[in-house]
């Protein structure tokens, strides 16, 4: 979506000087490429406005319009060249990193979660709907749906015969009367034509659904209501819901089910603490998943130990991948060593294997009985059950995955660094290690300095290393919720999804908390690096 | 019964690797014993898959399933569309079904119909995701009394079982010749062979670092522990927790005698991933896993037989957990009056039973298929069997409060934490969580 054009105008900003000042914008390509471009970004906008329309999410619609018409303003127009160029970068960061965080955020100050993911509307009909329960001994009937009218709207009329013994009926929600043999066509046990009525096939069955699913044919013992494309039975919904009171009712029992709070979430139950059902609904909790994060007892204890270990975990494994990788990248930067491409190469392979598969495979080397580690050392440590030797493991499993990366970075670092520096340096009578103090390493810094923060970032949240490893163990036997290597976002993760279903409220709100709480971290990181860039 | 992640990787790292930490064990189809499967599609990073939720695809009847059991659900499909003239589209979903199922069918762009295992009821109504089926007693007449009680939730029929799993005893025949009568005598057996240096291991029931409530359970029950009583309508009553009461004291106890600081049979260097494989290589003279073991184990050529777990000596019998697999009818799918026919009709018969068998290879739930399969593959029939003796996985929700806790007790009591205080520890843990 990026099209060149030149303006009419030279501006300071424009480094070809050499065009004409009255040239067309742009080429035939660019041209071409602009057409196309704003054509997608237009004919995207109007394929998808009529199934928003057909939503009703109106705050969406705007949204696409709004980006169709900024898109047309800054590339149809002349000059505008900042525009240009700003535009695609900042509706990508709005889109993939500020809308995300914004709708996390609005999420945090709700209930959702399992239990919580409808309406209350919504689940009061499904509640209603699933009490239909079967009249039992009541005959099955088989169905034929037919209409005088319109196979799409109905009204329609239920032709019934009685599985037991083949009596034919007709039915409407008014109620049911009996049909003479002769009066229609039966095959099969089914009736398939009758005189002045529409019979409906099976996809338009299913088409009207909807509205076929209301039909109750009242009977005594309840009404008799259709049950696929082919098939009616009788039952009874043995649940009543009253809007005025906003209870539900039982009307076999005759117990009332009034809405009643428990934990962050109403339930409707009875007077004597039965609930009707585990349904509970959508609602709006403002701060108290933030309050809950903060001042659950629980979460309070075991968060300034994981924090810590966090941190640590972080710091030694941005260390340890650096470290390896540096010296690496040195020895292997020298033009004297043979074979340097092979090494490299090779040095890559841990960073080609996906991670997923090498945390696994790792997982399986620190086995104590059978595990390679101990089989190839004779050691027998359990690695995984205690608390050093578990984070020994994450660590090095960590440094095996991490340091081709830094590897990389600084072997283009290193390269980057001027032969003729070095020279003045040894000139000066430098040793080798002393030319790396003074010059090499300050001067690799401040390349990788930004770099080491984002690593720093990215493995305080990483996810994987732990939860793929070890699963966060070992864990005290009194304390199933925070392991010895857990770091907060596996910590955190398994608060919100580990037991009792999906809390995505919740989750959001620790999800805010982190975000919060990494940002700070690398602000300060990044500020701390800018008195490395004093070098230059 | 679904690959884990980690089995996956593992058996792709193992055609890198030569060491003993093999592949081919799978998780139990408790969807709630795999800690992560109970989080949703939009957990940051909790789903390895990485891939975008499922959509729907555009068909008169849409059904979703997973790998193992689409070669069943194919024919059945492909039968019920030409007999209505419609089309029928059945999308494998490769990593977590449930959760996928609840996310899409929410947006309403779920399946019409699709397949999962009956412990997900509890959640699946909690979320309003999951109508009931309106099928007569009569019509059920024809499955195992058990199946038809696992998929009925609060007096609500809401799954059509086809098969049904729970765990059994393995033993290597060249060490362990005869069936034994008590777990004690599988234990003395297999510790006999440790002894004469023909095999590493005397059992392998499955812990690892984090215990596996699923696969202890047949020890839970023996020495007479449970997990949640019932209520008088037949369902689980998660009020009634068993965890920390004697019963689960005395499991408690054996268990840490079989532990590491005691008999070392139990150990937690056996787990999911590494149980099957050193079985089915010769190094484990009894294996206590499920059905889903059988194809690396007849790979593997070695000789072996299969028996219901026993009970302890002079204790109760074991009781395994029942998986029951099954056809729901989703709540908000386009075409509910098909869903409700191909499930309550076209799934209903000993024909498409039969092909869901040939398809999936899981024990068949209903009683004449169960019977013509078990006739010519006697290790189904022990399957069948031990399914039938077992006592349903709990559905209720207040279950994935349980899974965990519980695994990570077994596993420090294995390890040598004091018995009587983690069970007690972990049934008070467990019952204010559930509240």
């Amino acid at each position: 979506m990026v099209a060149t054009t030149t303006p009419t105008r030279p501006t300071p900003a424009e480094p070809d000087q050499h065009r004409p000042a009255n040239r067309p914008a742009g080429t035939t390509t660019a041209v071409l490429a602009k057409v196309i471009g704003l054509g997608l970004v237009l004919g995207l906008a109007g394929t998808i406005t009529p199934t928003l329309l057909g939503q009703e999410r109106w705050a969406f619609l705007a949204i696409v319009w709004i980006i169709a018409a900024l898109a047309l303003f800054a590339y149809l127009g002349k000059g505008r060249l900042p525009a240009k160029y700003i535009l695609p970068g900042t509706l990508l960061l709005f889109l993939f990193v500020v809308y995300p965080v914004v709708m996390t955020a609005k999420a945090s100050t709700t209930n959702f979660g399992d239990g919580t993911r409808q309406s209350k509307p919504e689940t009061i009909t499904q509640i209603i709907a699933s009490s239909v329960t079967q009249t039992p001994d009541a005959p099955r009937y088989t169905m034929t749906v037919a209409t005088q009218a319109s196979v799409t709207d109905g009204p329609f009329t239920l032709f019934l015969v009685n599985q037991k013994d083949n009596s034919i009926s007709r039915g409407t929600s008014e109620g049911l009367d009996t049909v003479a043999a002769g009066d229609v066509t039966v095959t099969d046990n089914a009736v398939t034509s009758a005189p002045g009525y529409t019979i409906l096939t099976p996809q338009q069955v299913n088409a009207a659904n909807a509205k076929i699913k209301e039909i109750a044919v009242p009977t005594e013992k309840g009404a008799i209501r259709p049950l696929g494309i082919r098939q009616a039975f009788e039952g009874i919904t043995t649940l009543k819901y009253d809007e005025a009171t906003d209870t539900i009712t039982d009307t076999q029992t005759g117990v009332t089910y009034t809405p009643v709070t428990s934990g962050d979430r109403e339930y409707f139950t009875s007077a004597d603490g039965k609930r009707v059902s585990d349904q509970s609904w959508l609602a709006t909790v403002g701060a108290d998943n933030y309050q809950r994060a903060l001042t659950d007892s629980r979460i309070r204890a075991d968060f300034i130990r994981i924090f810590i270990w966090t941190v640590a975990f972080a710091t030694l494994s941005v260390g340890t991948c650096f470290l390896l990788g540096l010296v690496l990248a040195t020895v292997l930067n020298d033009d004297r060593l043979k074979g340097q491409r092979i090494y490299r190469s090779v040095l890559l392979l841990p960073y080609a294997i996906p991670g997923f598969i090498s945390l696994l495979v790792w997982s399986g080397f620190f086995n104590k009985d059978f595990g390679l580690i101990n089989s190839l050392t004779g050691l027998d440590i359990g690695w995984f059950t205690s608390v050093g030797w578990a984070r020994t493991a994450v660590i090095v499993t960590n440094l095996w995955m991490g340091f081709p990366y830094m590897f990389l970075v600084c072997t283009g670092a290193l390269q980057a660094i001027p032969a003729d520096l070095k020279e003045a340096a040894a000139i000066d009578g430098a040793s080798g290690f002393t030319q790396f103090r003074k010059i090499t390493f300050p001067l690799l810094l401040v390349t990788v300095a930004p770099l080491l923060v984002s690593s720093f970032a990215f493995n305080f949240n990483n996810f994987n290393a732990v939860q793929l490893l070890t699963e966060g163990a070992p864990f005290a036997p009194d304390n199933p919720t925070a392991g010895g290597t857990d770091i907060l976002i596996s910590y955190t993760i398994r608060l919100a999804f580990g037991a009792g279903g999906a809390q995505l409220g919740f989750a959001s709100a620790i999800s805010v908390l982190l975000f919060v709480l990494t940002g700070v971290i690398a602000a300060i990181q990044f500020r701390a690096t800018r008195t490395l860039e004093d070098v230059n | 019964m679904r690959m884990s992640p980690r089995v996956l990787a593992v058996l792709a790292g193992a055609t890198l690797l030569t060491t003993a930490c093999g592949g081919g064990s799978t998780t139990p189809s408790a969807s709630s014993s795999a800690p992560d499967a109970s989080a949703s599609a939009s957990a940051p990073a909790a789903s390895p898959s990485g891939s975008a939720a499922p959509v729907r695809s555009n068909a008169d009847l849409v059904i979703w399933t997973d790998e193992l059991k689409a070669p069943g659900v194919k024919p059945i499909a492909a039968k019920f569309a030409a007999d209505n003239g419609i089309t029928v589209d059945v999308q494998v979903i490769s990593a977590d079904l449930q959760a996928n199922f609840v996310t899409a069918n929410a947006a309403g762009n779920g399946p019409d119909v699709f397949t999962g295992a009956h412990d997900w009821i509890g959640n699946l109504v909690q979320n309003g995701a999951i109508a009931p089926l309106q099928i007569g007693a009569d019509k059920l007449s024809g499955y195992a009394p058990i199946a038809v009680k696992a998929t009925t939730y609060q007096s609500k029929l809401y799954a059509l079982p086809y098969g049904f799993e729970a765990i059994a005893l393995y033993r290597n025949t060249a060490v362990a010749p005869n069936e034994p009568k008590t777990l004690d005598e599988a234990i003395t057996v297999g510790q006999a062979a440790v002894k004469a240096g023909k095999v590493e291991s005397a059992l392998n029931l499955q812990q690892g670092d984090n215990g596996d409530a699923y696969h202890m359970e047949p020890v839970m029950t023996s020495m007479g522990g449970y997990l949640f009583g019932s209520t008088s309508a037949g369902d689980y009553d998660p009020k009634d927790l068993g965890v920390g009461k004697p019963g689960s004291i005395a499991a408690a106890k054996k268990i840490y005698e079989l532990g590491e600081k005691g008999s070392k049979v139990l150990r937690r260097s056996i787990s999911g991933d590494n149980s099957i494989a050193l079985f089915a290589s010769g190094k484990a003279a009894y294996l206590v896993s499920g059905p889903w073991a059988l194809p690396d184990i007849k790979k593997s050529g070695m000789k072996y037989a299969i028996s219901p777990v026993p009970g302890f000596a002079g204790q109760k019998p074991a009781k395994p957990f029942s998986g029951v697999q099954g056809f729901y009818v989703a709540s908000k799918g386009k075409n509910q009056a098909f869903a409700q026919e191909f499930v309550a009709n076209a799934m209903n018969t000993e024909a498409a039973m039969q092909s869901m068998y040939d398809g999936a290879k899981i024990p068949p739930a209903m009683n004449s298929v169960a019977a013509k399969v078990g006739a010519d593959s006697p290790d189904v029939k022990v399957f069948v069997e031990a399914a039938k003796g077992g006592d349903p996985m709990p559905a209720i929700p207040a279950m994935q409060e349980v899974w965990e806790p519980l695994g990570k007790a077994y596993s420090a009591i294995i390890g040598g934490a004091d018995p009587t205080t983690t069970m007690t520890a972990t049934g008070k843990a467990i019952a204010a969580k559930i509240g």
